[in-house]
């Protein structure tokens, strides 16, 4: 099911009376593709959230309409809307099994959609082989691990076949070893399903890792859209660069003089076709080649051993953060004795933006 | 040191045990006693013999079975009664937003009101006498139902006026219970049975009744406990001679046997209040056994 | 373009619905509301009209239009209801204050000081919470008789202030006090009396609040203590007093005086629900039993 959202705003009225309208989500203009996993990113009170009632039908727009396929759904009740919804905190009966739970929602079926018992038995049965619970099915929530207890909410919403499948930060509640099993399951599930499936999350390591597209949400308003690598690649602004990634993008003050970029007074890339203007310069942590006669040179403060690779810590003058890391191959020993290390930087993995408006300012990078 | 210590907690706790045990652990004894010395006087303060013929006798007398089964319609009608209507309210307190502060502080005034007093205001309302009819009464003829003297008439309307007083007084605490225990249903539930399409009737079947079971049991117990002391009620509507009126209460039994005209007998009320403490304690635990078979958690 | 038109009328029924049903649900809410009213407007009514204009409507009539004080006078005036008044606060005061200087100690004890048997004697305390007031009724006023305390403030207050639940309630509310506050005043030296009276008590208060509220309902509102241990009129409460009232009252049965009698008992309790209604409720909610 295609799920169209046109110029999709919502505001809440100001609590205290004063002040203005809090703007949740401004404008969304979004056409999600049938059968896609889409993730909706964005720190926390930036209309994610409020983005994923209104498509469910919890909250209605305050302007702007929701299409599900060909249907206008803006103003329908969320009962009739036909989306699965997987609570944060799943939201389990407790006084019910898992395999009640599993089947509420096909006890209301009515008329034509009626069930019988043996049928509804058999649905809830393929929902719980889906997400591998079946062999829990006589257990009480309360009897039953986190991670079980989300599979058991994912079977619950999936089990009437919605059209649309929303998860509301499906993986916050779990510990790091699970959230990693846990988000593979639920890409796998989407898969095998082929359900278009929304799904909200302030943790950008979840949402590039499984998903299609990924909606970059700030302030109620969307940054960017696409696949996960593209918007890697090419951030559309600051906000954008700094949010993906770990470790995070490092951030410099930066001046660009006769199509060279220059940090602190070295010239360190070229960037052809910009105009002199003062940037900021955003450079991934895996943007960084050692080098003994580089440009780019900064104070070394130590080094991390990672295994696999190694990450140099480093300040810098012109540096918005405290320090500066970067991610190079194990293999290319660095010599802590020495107070300072110099780099040379891939234009690639170097983007610059406007200092006034953190628009990213595109260059060649060959 | 250590015994220092220990005389200082029993110390603090002197003036309780204190007041505890004049007023509540020897009395407790000591009723027992009197249910089993016959033929006390309590005038010369002796006593026939030891036996169980006071309980015998309480339960022959007439006055006593009339109190008990005034008691038993009494709990049988409003325990009920009131549990349903209080949950109904609640319910629909819950629904509304505007002016639920000004229900809900209108709901329980009846709970600082003395009951004696208000007691009067309904005697009033119902009573027929010579010179009116009474409010409803006259509510009743627009009905083109003839006149009924709720307070000194027929018997099953001194028990109506008896059952609406009675739920009027404890519908306050009920509904302040069962308002709260609602609204702390998560409402995460109601939002997934809403994504579900659950019918409303369903959603309260399924979700809210098993959820607030615990608070209904609770209620239900004590108002059973409550229901089976009975008595200030009665005395505010009939008077303090309620065995001339019909429509003692077992504890108004007790309380008449013990001072009064008929009173004198603390013998008598000791074995009566004992079988009330009997049937009381079989009904609790009758309905605790019910209650972990049917509260979900 | 006919899935369109499907969804508009789902869409305006799930309104209708929804506003038919907040209308029925109001009207119940305000029957209910009239319901538990009523008695008190029909109180104030009556209590403002004259003997001889009450006695006149063989149909009541629903409001009046010559109110008169009338009554106040004569409830103040004809009985001695500034007495019952009085004697009622006397004992609302003292039986609190005494309870609260007798349950505080010992709630003390129960959840900070540690001594031998302090355990069994918990459990004791328990126990006795299940112990109904009516057995122990009889006793009490086969003692206080005698004791020849019958018709005097002692015997009316003295079997009043027990109460277990409250200690229970309090010691409850005291083990909640982190344990390192108690140990932080150790070091400084402070004794345990005064760590009761300077740190316990103060953080305390909304439950000591609580429990006063309750109690002040009860003893307002008791009726079977001091009927049993008073028959003199001059230490009738007023629960009692209206007893008395009705039976023998003003000499003749002047409704509307006896109904000004019942607002001016009523008065003050409400008074003080409607100042103290969230705390009054939240006690309530936390320790009533009434119902």
């Amino acid at each position: 099911m295609k799920v169209v959202l046109q110029n999709l705003t919502k505001r809440f009225p100001n609590r205290n009376k004063k002040g203005d309208d809090v703007i949740a989500v401004n404008d969304f203009n979004f056409e999600i593709p049938d059968g896609k996993l889409i993730g909706l990113l964005g720190p926390s009170g930036c209309g994610k959230s409020t983005t994923l009632n209104l498509i469910c039908g919890l909250e209605t727009p305050t302007s702007g309409r929701i299409l599900f396929g060909e249907d206008d759904v803006t103003r329908l009740p969320p009962e009739n809307r036909g989306v699965g919804l997987v609570f944060q905190n799943y939201a389990l009966y407790p006084h019910l099994t898992v395999q009640e739970n599993i089947m509420f929602p096909l006890q209301n079926l009515r008329g034509a959609d009626k069930l019988t018992r043996p049928q509804m038995l058999e649905k809830a049965m393929t929902a719980a082989k889906l997400v591998q619970i079946d062999g829990l099915m006589e257990r009480k929530p309360s009897e039953l691990s986190g991670g079980q207890q989300q599979r058991v909410a994912i079977a619950r919403a999936l089990v009437k076949m919605p059209r649309v499948l929303l998860l509301d930060e499906p993986l916050s509640n779990l510990d790091a070893r699970l959230r990693l099993q846990t988000r593979e399951e639920i890409r796998r599930i989407q898969q095998e399903t082929g359900i278009t499936t929304i799904f909200v999350t302030h943790d950008q390591d979840e949402a590039m890792s499984i998903s299609d597209m990924i909606v970059v949400m700030k302030d109620g308003v969307v940054q960017q859209i696409g696949a996960p690598q593209e918007v890697y690649d090419s951030p559309v602004n600051l906000f954008v660069a700094t949010f993906l990634g770990t470790p995070p993008i490092n951030v410099l003050d930066g001046e660009v003089k006769g199509e060279k970029l220059y940090i602190g007074g070295a010239a360190v890339c070229d960037v052809p076709g910009v105009g002199d203007q003062p940037v900021s310069v955003g450079i991934r942590p895996e943007g960084f080649t050692l080098d003994e006669n580089g440009p780019f040179e900064v104070s070394l403060s130590r080094v991390e051993v990672m295994g696999r690779d190694t990450s140099v810590v480093s300040t810098h003058p012109a540096s918005r953060n405290p320090v500066i890391r970067s991610i190079i191959p194990a293999r290319n020993k660095v010599d802590r004795t020495r107070r300072t290390v110099r780099f040379t930087l891939m234009p690639e993995k170097v983007f610059i933006f406007d200092a006034r408006d953190d628009r990213r300012i595109c260059f060649d990078a060959e | 040191m250590k015994k220092k210590k220990s005389l200082k907690g029993w110390l603090y706790l002197l003036p309780a045990i204190l007041f505890l045990g004049c007023f509540m652990v020897y009395p407790l004894i000591d009723v027992l006693i009197y249910s089993v010395e016959e033929g006390y006087n309590s005038a010369s303060q002796t006593y026939t013999g030891i036996g169980l013929y006071n309980y015998s006798y309480v339960l022959r007398d007439p006055y006593f079975l009339q109190a008990v089964r005034n008691t038993f319609l009494l709990v049988i009608i409003t325990v009920p009664l009131s549990t349903g209507i209080a949950l109904l309210i609640s319910l629909g307190l819950n629904a509304v937003k505007p002016l639920r502060k000004l229900y809900q502080t209108i709901y329980f005034l009846p709970y600082v009101t003395n009951t004696l007093a208000v007691g009067l205001v309904f005697m009033i309302l119902f009573k027929k006498t010579a010179y009116t009819d009474g409010l409803v009464n006259l509510m009743l003829r627009w009905f083109g139902a003839g006149p009924v003297d709720f307070i000194d008439g027929p018997y099953w309307a001194k028990m109506f006026v008896l059952c609406f007083y009675t739920v009027w007084v404890v519908m306050p605490f009920k509904v302040l219970i069962l308002t709260s225990a609602l609204a702390s249903v998560n409402p995460e539930y109601y939002s997934a049975a809403k994504m579900d399409a659950t019918r409303s009737f369903r959603v309260f079947r399924k979700i809210t009744l098993p959820m607030i079971s615990p608070m209904i049991f609770y209620l239900v117990i004590t108002g059973f406990i409550g229901a089976f002391k009975a008595y200030s009620d009665a005395v505010a509507l009939f008077g303090t001679d309620l065995n001339a009126a019909g429509m003692n209460t077992i504890v108004g039994y007790v309380y008449d046997m013990l001072y009064g005209n008929s009173g004198g007998y603390p013998s008598f009320a000791s074995a009566a209040a004992l079988i009330l403490f009997a049937i009381v304690l079989t009904i609790t635990c009758v309905n605790l056994l019910i209650s972990k078979k049917h509260v979900h958690y | 373009m006919q899935n369109k038109i499907d969804f508009d009328r789902i869409e305006r029924r799930a309104a209708a619905r929804k506003r038919v049903f907040h209308a029925a649900d109001y009207f119940f809410l305000t029957v209910w509301a009239l319901i538990v009213l009523f008695p008190f407007y029909w109180m104030l009514l009556s209590s403002l009209k004259s003997y001889s204009s009450y006695n006149a409507e063989y149909i009541p009539r629903f409001f009046t239009l010559s109110p008169t004080l009338q009554n106040y006078q004569d409830a103040f005036t004809a009985v001695p209801l500034a007495r019952y008044f009085l004697n009622t606060v006397i004992f609302t005061v003292v039986t609190t204050g005494i309870m609260m200087a007798v349950i505080i100690p010992a709630a003390f004890a129960f959840a900070r000081l540690e001594f031998a048997g302090r355990q069994l004697a918990f459990t004791l305390f328990l126990s006795l919470m299940m112990i109904p007031g009516e057995l122990v009724v009889i006793t009490n006023f086969v003692t206080i008789t005698n004791l020849h305390l019958r018709n005097t403030f002692t015997g009316l207050i003295l079997p009043s202030v027990t109460s277990v639940f409250y200690i229970y309630l309090l010691k409850e509310n005291f083990e909640q006090i982190p344990d390192e506050l108690y140990r932080a005043a150790r070091v400084d030296g402070t004794r345990d009396f005064e760590y009761l009276t300077r740190v316990m008590i103060p953080i305390s208060k909304p439950t000591l609040v609580t429990i006063v509220i309750l109690k002040v309902i009860e003893c307002w509102n008791s009726y079977v203590w001091p009927r049993l241990i008073t028959d003199d009129a001059r230490y009738f409460l007023v629960s009692n007093g209206i007893q008395e009232i009705r039976e023998n009252g003003f000499g003749r049965e002047n409704i509307p005086a006896m109904m000004a009698a019942v607002v001016v008992i009523s008065v003050p309790l409400i008074v003080l629900f409607l100042v103290f209604r969230n705390k009054v409720m939240a006690g309530v909610s936390r320790g009533g039993t009434k119902g």
